[in-house]
């Protein structure tokens, strides 16, 4: 049964590996600089190894978001999300599926009665506003440097030629891992708090925590939609989307994988903390719109007129109408699962406990259990 | 690593190898005319069984390099471009060693007074064709330097064209019979047409230069 509730995010996993994988490999395999399959199994590598090491950051975010406790309700807020992100692709509206799975969590809250943490709330949103213009920033000032460096450097043509093959197959790597790190939790955080999971010790050497087993699961249906259905995908971004430069291509790559990296490491945020710098919240963002934001910054340092302002008015509607959509979907799921089909979607004993270590975590003032249930009544309000 | 980049240095040598071989093919040329209007025709043979068999490695070592880029999948935005200016180098190479054996075939007869005029003719259009190659070259390795190149072999082709209009202006004005007339205007067009080649051979690379931008 335990699998079974785990299909719709397996299926999530899926879908984001065979349509986020061309943002980080699209240009690359598009223009042939790199064969699919080479693309593919580094993409695999270093998703997994994102997500297994790195993927706990943006999922603490959603799990403070809506703590999600009981399986069917995992089941069935994946299986919203997943359904809202495959009905608007279809319908040819941008999507992203950080901001469906956060649409479905609130629609979760909402419809269990549970908190919504409307300072995640506010990170979240104010996040996804931020990564695109932080990538397009990024892309601006590398492609500037990189230009400069070649332009001094005139290295022969063919090796240039190599030297961007071997650079897209690093940043690539990189974008992999980023893209494990950041976005499992979208594929995977809402099973986290109900994680059926034991930890699994592999002699002294290492232990996989339940919540890395789930990561681990999630990584694999990710290289699953990358080996089965990203060649498509990709052959569209590197040949009919925007026509880049194989430098071009690098650097918005290299800018987009730098952003999900800031969204999802927590070591580079105590790094951050510790030196005095401002950190970033650690919260999944969408791929193809900082590849969007990446490719502005091409244009802007190319001088370069022509943005479409109509396309980057149909991206931001798309983080007000995702996220609703998903809540909206979730809402009705839910009170189908519960009332149809009988399932447990919230775990009221593990929800208390939850409220009850948010009052802890913020100093209230609570003496008694009323306290607390008043409290929570608040909250909801 | 090493391994490619290795791969990558000796196809960089087979390219640069094969730009010699254009510019070569230009200095035998230059050097069978002034043989040829000299009358020394050992020193002509000579020169045109050179640029003949610089012709040939040329073809060879041209396919060689093009099929190199094909089979081992480099530079995949650029190597149409690459391959088509190859091909057009190469047409310049075809170029002096057909007019050189044009030479040998036909012997033209070249009135004395101008055969310093043809010698001359030559000297420009094959200064066109050796800019011309380093215009190539800096298109492999420091594209900005191009357009000064390009620049040069245009203005090679403009005199090119003015001493060519001179032979032929002069020879219509001569007392000799209108067949040699015609041959020797004929001559003057094929030495010319070596500079106009080289031309198009830039005008292309303008374009490659555009579509390499970073």
């Amino acid at each position: 049964m335990v699998w079974f509730y785990l299909l719709s995010g397996l299926f999530l996993g899926w879908s984001l590996g065979a349509n986020d994988a061309a943002n980080i490999f699209g240009t690359a395999v598009g223009t042939r600089m790199i064969r699919f399959r080479t693309a593919a199994i580094v993409a695999t590598i270093f998703v997994i190894l994102g997500a297994v090491i790195s993927g706990a950051g943006a999922t603490h975010t959603l799990g403070k978001l809506g703590a999600v406790n009981a399986l069917a309700g995992s089941f069935t807020v994946a299986l919203a999300a997943a359904l809202t992100v495959t009905w608007m692709t279809k319908l040819k509206l941008p999507v992203s599926t950080s901001q469906a799975i956060v649409g479905a969590i609130i629609g979760w809250n909402l419809f269990t009665g549970s908190p919504t943490d409307m300072n995640s709330l506010s990170k979240i949103i104010s996040t996804w506003v931020v990564c695109p213009l932080l990538t397009a920033v990024f892309a601006f000032f590398l492609y500037k440097l990189a230009t400069k460096i070649v332009i001094k450097a005139n290295v022969h043509m063919l090796e240039q030629d190599t030297y961007n093959r071997l650079g897209l197959l690093l940043v690539g790597a990189f974008g992999a891992y980023s893209l494990g790190a950041n976005n499992i939790a979208n594929v995977m955080g809402v099973f986290v708090p109900a994680a059926p999971f034991k930890d699994l010790s592999f002699g002294s050497l290492f232990t996989l925590t339940g919540t890395q087993q789930l990561f681990l699961l999630g990584g694999i249906a990710i290289s699953v939609g990358i080996f089965t259905y990203s060649y498509r995908v990709m052959m569209t971004v590197g040949n009919d989307l925007f026509k880049l430069t194989p430098l071009a291509a690098l650097i918005v790559v290299l800018a987009e994988s730098l952003v999900l990296f800031l969204f999802a490491s927590k070591s580079l945020e105590q790094w951050l903390i510790s030196h005095g710098l401002p950190a970033l919240p650690l919260v999944p963002v969408s791929s193809s719109q900082a590849v969007v934001g990446g490719v502005i910054g091409i244009v802007l340092a190319k001088k370069g007129r022509g943005i479409n302002f109509r396309l980057l008015g149909k991206i931001a509607s798309g983080w007000v109408t995702t996220p609703i959509i998903a809540g909206v979907i979730s809402f009705i799921a839910l009170f189908f699962a519960q009332n149809v089909f009988e399932q447990k979607v919230v775990d009221r004993a593990k929800q208390r406990q939850a409220v009850m270590k948010r009052i802890d975590e913020e100093n209230a003032k609570v003496h008694t259990i009323k306290d607390a249930a008043e409290f929570e009544v608040r909250e909801k309000k | 690593m090493t391994m490619i980049f290795k791969k990558i240095k000796s196809l960089e040598k087979q390219i640069d190898n094969y730009l010699d071989l254009v510019v070569k093919g230009g200095f035998l040329f230059k050097q069978g005319v002034k043989y040829y209007m000299e009358s020394e025709k050992e020193e002509f043979q000579q020169r045109l069984d050179s640029l003949n068999e610089t012709e040939s490695d040329g073809d060879n070592l041209r396919r060689d390099i093009e099929t190199r880029l094909y089979t081992e999948t480099l530079i995949p935005e650029s190597r149409g471009d690459v391959l088509g200016l190859l091909e057009a180098c190469d047409r310049v190479l075809n170029l002096t060693a057909e007019t050189l054996n044009q030479f040998y075939v036909e012997e033209p007869f070249i009135l004395p007074e101008l055969k310093n005029k043809y010698i001359e003719l030559a000297e420009i259009s094959i200064s066109s064709l050796e800019e011309m190659v380093a215009a190539v070259r800096a298109y492999f390795t420091d594209v900005g330097a191009v357009k000064n190149y390009i620049n040069k072999v245009q203005l090679y082709e403009t005199e090119s064209d003015k001493i060519a209009t001179k032979i032929k202006y002069e020879v219509f004005r001569k007392d000799v019979d209108l067949c040699q007339k015609m041959h020797m205007r004929y001559f003057a067009l094929h030495i010319e047409n070596i500079a106009d080649e080289a031309e198009d051979v830039c005008d292309r690379l303008s374009i490659a230069v555009i579509k390499r931008s970073l």
